[in-house]
């Protein structure tokens, strides 16, 4: 993992000191809300539905079992007990007191951590595939390029007031698992026939109001040039995105306006003068980051034998646990989504007992996904039955990774002062509904995410099945949306017709389910089944 | 009827206006009339409320509740942790003016 450096570490210590003198001065009456309310976004710390929330960046959702433990500490400390971890791989705490958020940084530099540039209109925290550096399937590993992203986007002044915010995404596999194509910039790091390692750039995908699927824009940018690409991408951004109109200021609403070939000739103009700046970062620095990110020390020569006897165990197996690149080690998904529960919350002892898991069988690592899970990511194929034994008993063993109950939802109505109805309610009901693990199974893979407004953040344009919560004259009322998916067959859901109200919402999706089970041929997902036979199949048993 | 709310500078905590000062409990909201701006203005400028508006609101047999479901959770606490809800009888309630 990297470590800061002592450039980092000043950065961010000075910036704890500076946001502790703006919290005195404005308890101290010194300041108005008006005046505070930008430095205290430039900090993390949002005023929602109950209290200030807290967002902590995770960059690109990477800790180390320190970090973690911090986390749980602080929620005991700090919050009420638990936190949210969120579908752009940070952790939220909702219940935070102003005269204590200076103390809390403070504690989150103690551990490299920050809650810098996770609000505004800045380029935010980037995403990463939570497989990087495991996955059997990686081309190359995407960390060392996020962090390189993440010191080139930290404090840069020229886009420190960009038309809207803005998402950056980074996968080193052909298997998405970062919806890479929905974010601002998505970046795939690919491998040529000559085997030249370079990076693909979509631009403009995004979700909210207006979901669009990112187009390529640079097909082959070679690695030591991606800041210099970006920078060319986000310049022309910012001189013409649409700063009249929040609702049109994204970029993918200025790829789509002047159309992908016209934006893409503009960037590479600008790549192509930024080039004579000279301001690739050398390619020492890039291998000294690389250095963070080698591989831990892997035993060689272990079994890849596992003893599948405990019939519990091997189901949590089958769905939880996945290929790692070295033989005899394994990803596990921990599931925050027990039958019931609220997706991606998880107490301050679960917290602190994933950290302990990761620093005893995970070479100290931990990830957070963007499903709002966490990935242990290295994981000794022989510990596996301890650890899951351990997760067990903490009510973390949901064997449900990929699974109809493994849903994404925002904190919608109970908790965020944007939405417009309650996500997590919705949530809790589906998985109670389909509460039995061998009906999820027969159903197979479904991802059905939730979201309380037009805003996304539960990424329900993006679900095999997606739920978006409306406000009908004061009443909740939800739309059932069927056939997204975020992967590298990114596509975006359709509704279905007239909402329903939150049992109606229910037995909606207990239909869909019904039709797919019902039309499904062999080997066909959900979403294929959907594909295939179209829309009006699901009307009819829905609404007919 | 119109009650006034907003968020306690210091810890953030939903507050509603009792007609002398500021209490954690919609209980304590009175109706403040048809023009609260004078209201709203003297409490920000005094820096105890932060983001403060009015609402409508209604008498009912369980007490003052706000008209719109936001404003219901706002008052009553998160529907799916009923643990954390501010009610008459917690300890953690203390003194709800504050």
């Amino acid at each position: 993992m990297y470590q800061y450096d002592q450039y980092d570490q000043a950065m961010v210590d000075a910036r704890v000191a500076e946001f502790r003198d703006q919290v005195n001065r404005r308890l101290a009456g010194e300041m108005t809300e008006d005046q505070f309310k930008p430095l205290r976004l430039k900090n993390g710390l949002y005023l929602q539905l109950h209290a200030y929330m807290l967002r902590v960046a995770v960059p690109y959702g990477t800790l180390n079992s320190a970090q973690m433990r911090m986390l749980g500490d602080i929620a005991d400390k700090y919050d009420r007990g638990y936190g949210h971890f969120t579908t752009r791989q940070n952790i939220q705490y909702n219940w935070i007191k102003l005269e204590d958020a200076a103390d809390i940084l403070a504690d989150l530099a103690s551990v490299e951590m920050h809650a810098i540039q996770t609000s505004g209109n800045c380029i935010r925290n980037t995403t990463a595939d939570q497989f990087a550096g495991a996955a059997a399937d990686e081309v190359e590993d995407p960390r060392p390029y996020a962090e390189l992203l993440r010191q080139w986007s930290t404090f840069h002044p020229e886009f420190d007031y960009l038309p809207r915010k803005f998402k950056i995404a980074i996968i080193g596999s052909d298997t998405d698992r970062a919806a890479m194509k929905l974010h601002d910039i998505g970046i795939q790091i690919v491998k040529n026939e000559a085997g030249e390692i370079g990076c693909r750039f979509y631009v403009g995908g995004g979700m909210g109001r207006t979901p669009m699927i990112a187009p390529v824009i640079g097909d082959f940018v070679p690695p030591l040039q991606m800041i210099s690409y970006l920078e060319a991408c986000l310049r022309v951004y910012n001189r013409y995105g649409r700063r009249d109109n929040k609702y049109k200021a994204r970029i993918k609403i200025l790829v789509h306006e002047i159309g992908a070939d016209e934006y893409r000739r503009q960037v590479e103009e600008e790549f192509a003068h930024i080039l004579t700046l000279g301001l690739e970062p050398p390619p020492a620095e890039l291998d000294r980051i690389k250095g963070y990110f080698a591989d831990p020390g892997f035993e060689t020569g272990l079994s890849g034998d596992i003893d599948r006897s405990d019939p519990d165990f091997a189901l949590w197996l089958d769905q939880n646990v996945h290929a790692h690149k070295q033989p005899g080690y394994a990803i596990v998904t921990i599931s925050l989504k027990p039958t019931g529960g609220i997706p991606g919350d998880a107490s301050a002892d679960q917290i602190r007992l994933m950290a302990d898991l990761a620093k005893a069988h995970s070479f100290d690592e931990l990830r957070v996904t963007h499903a709002q899970n966490i990935v242990l990511p290295h994981v000794k194929k022989a510990d596996l039955y301890a650890l899951w034994q351990k997760l067990d008993a903490a009510g973390l063993a949901s064997a449900n990774l990929d699974l109809i109950s493994d849903i994404i939802a925002c904190p919608g109505l109970d908790y965020c002062s944007l939405a417009n109805a309650r996500s997590i309610p919705v949530a809790q009901k589906i998985s109670e509904r389909f509460a039995d693990l061998g009906r999820q199974r027969e159903l197979g893979e479904l991802k059905l995410k939730i979201s309380g407004c037009i805003n996304a953040c539960g990424h329900h344009h993006a679900g095999h099945i997606g739920i978006l919560g409306v406000d009908r004259k004061g009443v909740e009322n939800y739309q059932l949306l069927i056939g997204g998916s975020e992967g590298a067959d990114t596509s975006l859901g359709t509704i279905t017709g007239p909402g329903f109200n939150e049992d109606g919402i229910v037995d909606a999706v207990e239909k869909a389910t019904d039709v797919y089970l019902a039309q499904r041929t062999d080997g066909e997902r959900f979403l294929d089944t959907y594909r295939r036979i179209g829309m009006a199949p699901f009307k009819e048993a829905i609404y007919g | 009827m119109k009650v006034l709310t907003g968020n306690d500078l210091k810890t953030g905590d939903v507050i509603w206006w009792t007609g002398e000062g500021w209490s954690r409990h919609v209980n304590d909201a009175v109706d403040a009339g048809e023009h609260p701006e004078a209201i709203l203005a003297r409490e920000e400028a005094a820096q105890r409320v932060v983001g403060s508006y009015a609402i409508d609101a209604a008498v009912t047999g369980e007490g003052v509740r706000p008209a719109h479901i936001k404003e219901r959770i706002r008052a009553l606490g998160p529907t799916v942790r009923l643990d954390l809800s501010l009610k008459p009888a917690d300890p953690a309630a203390g003194n709800w003016v504050i």
